[in-house]
C-alpha cells in the first residue's frame, strides 16, 4: 500500500456523499422535467419495454399458466370451458344490455342523440393481457402487453367484462400503463343511466378493499336516483367515450350542504380477478 | 464489477417477483415490498455507495412503470440505501437482528412518506386507516419474507466478496 502503487492502480472514485448530491439533485430535476415535459417517457420506456417487459410477460404466461392447470385439478375441464363461454356471453349481454337501456331513454329524450350513440357500439376494440402490478399496496394500476406498435395511445379506454376498467395513461413500444377507476388518483365524470343526472365518481383507498368506489356531486332535485340505478360514463368527460358501464350505485346520501348526493358504487368489474382487457382504440375527440 | 452485475440483476428479479407473483401471494390485498428489503440489505452488507445506488435503480424502475414523477422513489429508495449504509460499521453478517430491524424501520419510512406525499397532500386525513390497513400489514409481511429473503441476499453477497478477494489476490 505504499503511495506510488496507489497512483497507479486506484481508479478515481467518487466519495458517497457527493454520489448522494449529485443523484438528489438529478432526482430533482427528472421530477420537475417530468411535470413540465415529457422528455423520459420516450426513451426510459422504451428501454424498460425491452429489458423488463418479455420478463414480465414471461412470468405472468407461467403464472397463469400454474394457476390454470391448478384450477383443472379442482374441475372438470369442459366446466371451465363452458364456464368461459357463458362468462363471454354474459359480458356480451351486459354490454348489449346496457347499451339497449341507453338507446331506449335516449329514444324518449333526445332524438338526435340516438346517432352518436349509435357509433359506440361498433368501436375497435383490441384484446390485451395483463402483464404486471402496481409494486406497491397504495395504487391501483397495471401494465399491458400491448403497446404503441399495436397503435395504442395516451387515453384510450379500457374495458373488461362489460364494464369500464380505466385509461391508459403512459404508453411504451410494447407496453402500456392502466390506472384503474378505483385508484385513489383517478376521477371519471359519470351520469345515471335513467335521469341522465350528471355525477363524479372517484376511486378510493379506503374502499377499495370492500369493492366500492365513491361518487359525489350528484345533483338530485327531484330525488329519482334510486340505489341500484346504473352509472355510466358521461357525455360531458373530455376522456372517456359516452356510455360505458361504470357500475351500480349502492348507497346514497344526502350532502351536508343539502344539495349534491354522494355514496358508493359497486363497479361492474371484478378489479380482484382481472387478467384480461380490452382497449377502445378510438379517443374521445374534445371538440376544438 | 460482476458484483454490481449480480447485484442489478437482484434489483430486476425482485421487482419483477413483486409485480407479478407476489400478487397472487397477496394476503387480503397487501403484497410484501422486496425492492425495500434489497435496498436495506445491499446498504448495510456493502457500505453506503452500493446501497444508494441499489436503492436509486430499484426506485427508478418503480417511477418507469408505475410512479407518476420520475425521480419520486429513486430520491426516496435512493436516501434508504444510503442510510442504511451507515450502518455497515455496527453490521455482523450472523446476526439477522440489525438487518430486521433496519428493514422494517426502511419500509416504515418509505410509506410513511408515500403517505404524506402521495395522500396527505390531497386531503386523505384517515392516517389510522391507512397506518393500521396498508402500513402495517406490509411491514409484517415484509419482516416475513425477509427471513427468506436477506439469507440469500447475503449468501449471494459473500460469495461475490469471495471472488473477488480471491482474483484480486491472485493479480498481486
Amino acid at each position: 500500500m505504499s503511495p506510488i502503487v496507489k497512483r497507479k492502480g486506484e481508479k478515481f472514485t467518487l466519495p458517497s456523499k457527493y454520489l448522494l448530491l449529485i443523484i438528489t439533485i438529478l432526482c430533482v430535476g427528472m421530477m420537475v422535467l417530468t411535470f413540465t415535459t415529457d422528455v423520459f417517457s420516450g426513451p426510459l420506456s422504451f428501454a424498460a419495454g425491452y429489458v423488463v417487459v418479455p420478463f414480465q410477460e414471461g412470468i405472468t404466461a407461467v403464472g397463469t399458466w400454474m394457476s390454470e392447470k391448478s384450477d383443472e385439478l379442482g374441475q372438470i375441464r369442459v366446466l371451465l370451458e363452458e364456464n368461459k363461454e357463458l362468462k363471454r356471453q354474459v359480458d356480451e349481454l351486459t354490454v348489449e344490455n346496457t347499451m339497449l337501456q341507453q338507446d331506449k331513454y335516449e329514444l324518449n329524450h333526445l332524438r338526435e342523440l340516438y346517432q352518436l350513440d349509435d357509433e359506440y357500439s361498433e368501436y375497435q376494440k383490441v384484446g390485451a393481457r395483463i402483464i404486471g402490478w402496481d409494486g406497491g399496496n397504495w395504487f391501483h394500476s397495471f401494465t399491458i402487453n400491448k403497446g404503441s406498435d399495436d397503435g395504442l395511445e395516451v387515453d384510450m379506454n379500457v374495458m373488461a367484462g362489460g364494464g369500464l376498467v380505466g385509461r391508459i395513461v403512459s404508453v411504451g413500444s410494447n407496453w402500456a400503463k392502466v390506472t384503474a377507476i378505483i385508484d385513489d388518483n383517478s376521477n371519471v365524470s359519470g351520469m345515471v343511466l335513467s335521469t341522465s343526472d350528471n355525477l363524479i365518481v372517484s376511486g378510493d383507498l379506503e374502499l377499495m378493499s370492500q369493492g366500492m368506489i365513491r361518487f359525489g356531486q350528484l345533483v338530485d332535485s327531484d330525488n329519482e336516483v334510486a340505489e341500484g340505478d346504473k352509472i355510466v360514463t358521461s357525455n360531458i368527460s373530455d376522456k372517456y367515450l359516452p356510455g360505458i358501464l361504470i357500475g351500480y350505485i349502492s348507497t346514497m346520501e344526502m350532502d351536508s350542504n343539502n344539495l349534491t348526493k354522494s355514496g358508493r358504487v359497486i363497479p361492474a368489474v371484478d378489479f380482484a380477478h382481472l387478467e384480461e382487457v380490452l382497449v377502445i382504440l378510438e379517443k374521445k375527440q374534445s371538440p376544438e | 464489477m460482476k458484483r454490481n452485475l449480480i447485484t442489478a440483476f437482484m434489483v430486476l428479479v425482485c421487482f419483477l417477483l413483486q409485480c407479478t407473483v407476489f400478487h397472487a401471494l397477496a394476503f387480503n390485498g397487501i403484497i410484501p415490498n422486496l425492492m425495500i428489503v434489497l435496498t436495506a440489505s445491499i446498504g448495510v452488507m456493502g457500505g453506503r455507495k452500493r446501497g444508494l445506488l441499489t436503492g436509486f435503480f430499484s426506485g427508478l424502475l418503480l417511477d418507469v412503470f408505475f410512479g407518476s414523477a420520475i425521480g419520486f422513489y429513486s430520491l426516496i429508495y435512493m436516501y434508504i440505501g444510503y442510510i442504511n449504509g451507515c450502518f455497515r460499521k455496527v453490521f455482523y453478517p450472523e446476526d439477522i437482528k440489525l438487518p430486521l430491524a433496519l428493514i422494517a424501520a426502511s419500509d416504515l419510512t418509505c410509506s410513511l412518506l408515500t403517505y404524506f406525499l402521495l395522500f396527505l397532500l390531497r386531503s386523505r386525513f384517515a392516517f389510522g386507516f391507512y397506518f393500521t390497513h396498508i402500513i402495517l400489514p406490509e411491514i409484517v409481511y415484509t419482516m416475513g419474507v425477509t427471513l427468506i429473503l436477506y439469507p440469500l441476499i447475503l449468501k449471494i453477497d459473500n460469495r461475490m466478496a469471495a471472488k473477488e478477494q480471491r482474483s484480486a489476490k491472485k493479480f498481486v
